[in-house]
């Protein structure tokens, strides 16, 4: 295999006396969808937190295209090309699609106006239109307010958003909870495009069969360590609630 | 090939755009502008005699004039799902300070003072009520505390410092040229203050409706923390919004010198619900995310209108604030229902 994109060896993060991670580690290798699964308190949002910059761990090291790399805010992680689809959304609920997918990212009108910081709606819209397609996130109309869309395709322009700018990796904590059949299915579909693009997908998921039928590999957290590593190819439901459990355990994992 | 594929999409994204007029009908900000029309047609119809006179439109235009500077600040804060209480007292603050200051560099008396008196007195307005912007903006965005109490206490501390500093009096010697040219003189007709204000109020719409600035307004206003993690600096745009507040509470302030030839201690102490209510009453959720300037220019002159109306066709003006009222009690409740039919999706 390859050289890995992100590795995160033995990461530890207290809050106050509580240690949410002891000793993690975490590869995701380019080009992949790795799975994170554990049990609830497992550990997994606080290691996306570190991963993505949000929180900072205690202690540990952070290895990026094989560099170290340090994180001290999410937009440290966005100039790495690394993004993240939170499970809140969190979109604007009042602006369009368009303008949600160029939050913090507008273009502007060249020359004059855009030092004044006028902004190029239409070509904000024209691309995201194209993306939105390209990704299959069937939109009626690109100027409505995110609000007036359902929940499926709410969670769809906030995949799409972060696809978009992710050149390098992607965190998906639940991207697929509280959707219907068929859009989960577009969702899963959407994963598989961005891996097909060279692009690392790491999904974090409480459904066995989804993650299994996804992913390339899967990783499992208990009580704040890595206790297993799958290839998903190889490995059942079973084997992976073993492990989450601590029925099972991997020397070689941490 | 290349070519092909893009146009096909365009083609596509502009298939996308809602058309023209249903955007229209369906924006709120075209049914406040026929209430207004209405109004003014209904009073027309019952007095044409008095209600399309010439100097009862400047009136009404010019009185109009510093509440829509007001309200241009308050429609920007109460996008950001704020609110701003100390515009009035800042407005006399502005004007006091300003007043006295261009008094001091005319020994005593400015009444005969000169264009440079007056660009200073200018200045001395738009700074005053620019810090007491920036103090609400630091409070509420650095130090967490909510607008609704920053700004109750501004309201308080503006006045308080205004009536300070001239000992609780009003201040004279407001320079005759600015109010012949600035304050009383017209334009084709039309009073000058007001193109001031049509100016401000412009500058204000191009800014929320085209910038990146507008968007940011919009975008902590509708999900703060989703802001936040795209990389937006709320607290450094609630600041700006709030140093916007205050500076055009200030500029109102020096209109109000133009216009009334003294600078004020009383009078302004409802200006903050006034403006609230005009910013509102145009369609501006006070639940934050959404609104525009020129819903607020319809929702300043609806209450104006109905008292002018009310007064020329003989009704109580009494009934103004009954009438004001309901449709700003009925408007936001339609806001209401519309958000929670939209959020049970």
């Amino acid at each position: 295999m390859s050289e890995p994109l992100l590795e995160a060896r033995d990461l530890t993060k207290n809050y106050g006396t509580v240690e949410a991670l002891r000793g993690a580690s975490f590869t995701a290798y380019p080009g992949e969808v790795v799975s994170l699964i554990g049990d609830n308190g497992a550990g997994k949002s606080t290691l996306v937190k570190c991963l993505s910059g949000v929180e900072q761990p205690t202690s540990g090291t952070l290895l990026f295209d094989g560099k170290p790399l340090h994180l001290s805010s999410p937009n440290d992680a966005r100039d790495r090309g690394i993004e993240t689809v939170f499970q809140d959304l969190a979109v604007a609920p009042d602006l369009d699609p368009a303008a949600n997918m160029f939050l913090g990212r507008e273009i502007l009108k060249p020359g004059v106006l855009g030092w004044l910081g006028v902004l190029d709606k239409k070509a904000m819209r024209r691309q995201a239109a194209e993306h939105f397609t390209r990704f299959g996130a069937s939109l009626q109309s690109i100027d409505v307010p995110i609000a007036a869309l359902s929940g499926g395709q709410r969670q769809s322009v906030a995949v799409a958003r972060s696809v978009a700018w992710a050149s390098k990796l992607v965190f998906m904590d639940e991207p697929t909870a509280a959707l219907g059949v068929v859009q989960r299915e577009r969702v899963l579909e959407v994963i598989k495009r961005v891996r097909d693009e060279g692009i690392a997908v790491v999904l974090i998921s409480h459904n066995m069969p989804e993650v299994l039928s996804v992913s390339d590999r899967v990783e499992v957290l208990r009580l704040g360590r890595r206790v297993a590593r799958f290839k998903a190819a190889d490995t059942t439901v079973e084997e992976l609630v073993g492990a989450m459990t601590g029925a099972l355990s991997q020397e070689d994992a941490a | 090939m290349m070519t092909d594929e893009k146009t096909t999409l365009s083609a596509q994204s502009d298939e996308q755009r809602t058309p023209l007029l249903k955007r229209l009908t369906g924006a709120n900000t075209l049914w406040i502008g026929l209430v207004l029309l209405v109004l003014i047609a209904v009073f027309g119809a019952i007095r044409p005699d008095a209600v399309f006179q010439v100097t009862t439109l400047q009136f009404l235009l010019a009185e109009t004039a510093v509440l829509l500077v007001l309200s241009v600040g308050m429609t920007f804060v109460i996008i950001t799902s704020g609110i701003d209480l100390s515009v009035g007292s800042v407005l006399v603050f502005a004007s006091v300070s300003s007043a006295m200051a261009m008094n001091a560099v005319s020994g005593g008396d400015a009444t005969n003072a000169g264009w440079g008196v007056i660009a200073f007195g200018l200045l001395v307005a738009v700074v005053s009520g620019a810090v007491w912007g920036l103090l609400n903006g630091l409070l509420i965005s650095r130090a967490k505390i909510p607008p609704l109490i920053v700004t109750l206490g501004s309201f308080g501390a503006a006045q308080g410092a205004a009536l300070l500093l001239n000992n609780g009096s009003n201040v004279s010697g407001i320079p005759d040229k600015l109010n012949r040219t600035f304050g009383s003189g017209t334009y084709f007709g039309i009073p000058n203050i007001v193109i001031v204000a049509a100016i401000v109020t412009a500058l204000g719409a191009l800014l929320l409706s085209t910038t990146r600035f507008g968007r940011y307004t919009y975008a902590v206003g509708s999900n703060e923390e989703a802001a936040r993690r795209v990389g937006i600096s709320v607290r450094g745009h609630l600041t700006k919004v709030y140093l916007l507040a205050g500076t055009l509470a200030g500029l109102a302030g020096f209109m109000g010198n133009a216009f009334f030839r003294v600078a004020v201690v009383t009078g302004h102490e409802t200006d903050n619900l006034n403006a609230i209510a005009a910013v509102v009453l145009g369609g501006t959720s006070i639940f934050g995310g959404t609104g525009s300037v020129l819903g607020t220019v319809f929702g300043v002159f609806i209450p104006a209108v109905l008292e002018k109306g009310l007064v020329i066709i003989g009704v109580k003006e009494f009934w103004q604030p009954i009438a004001v009222a309901i449709v700003l009690v009925a408007a936001v409740w339609l806001d209401q229902t519309r958000r929670r039919a939209r959020n049970q999706r």
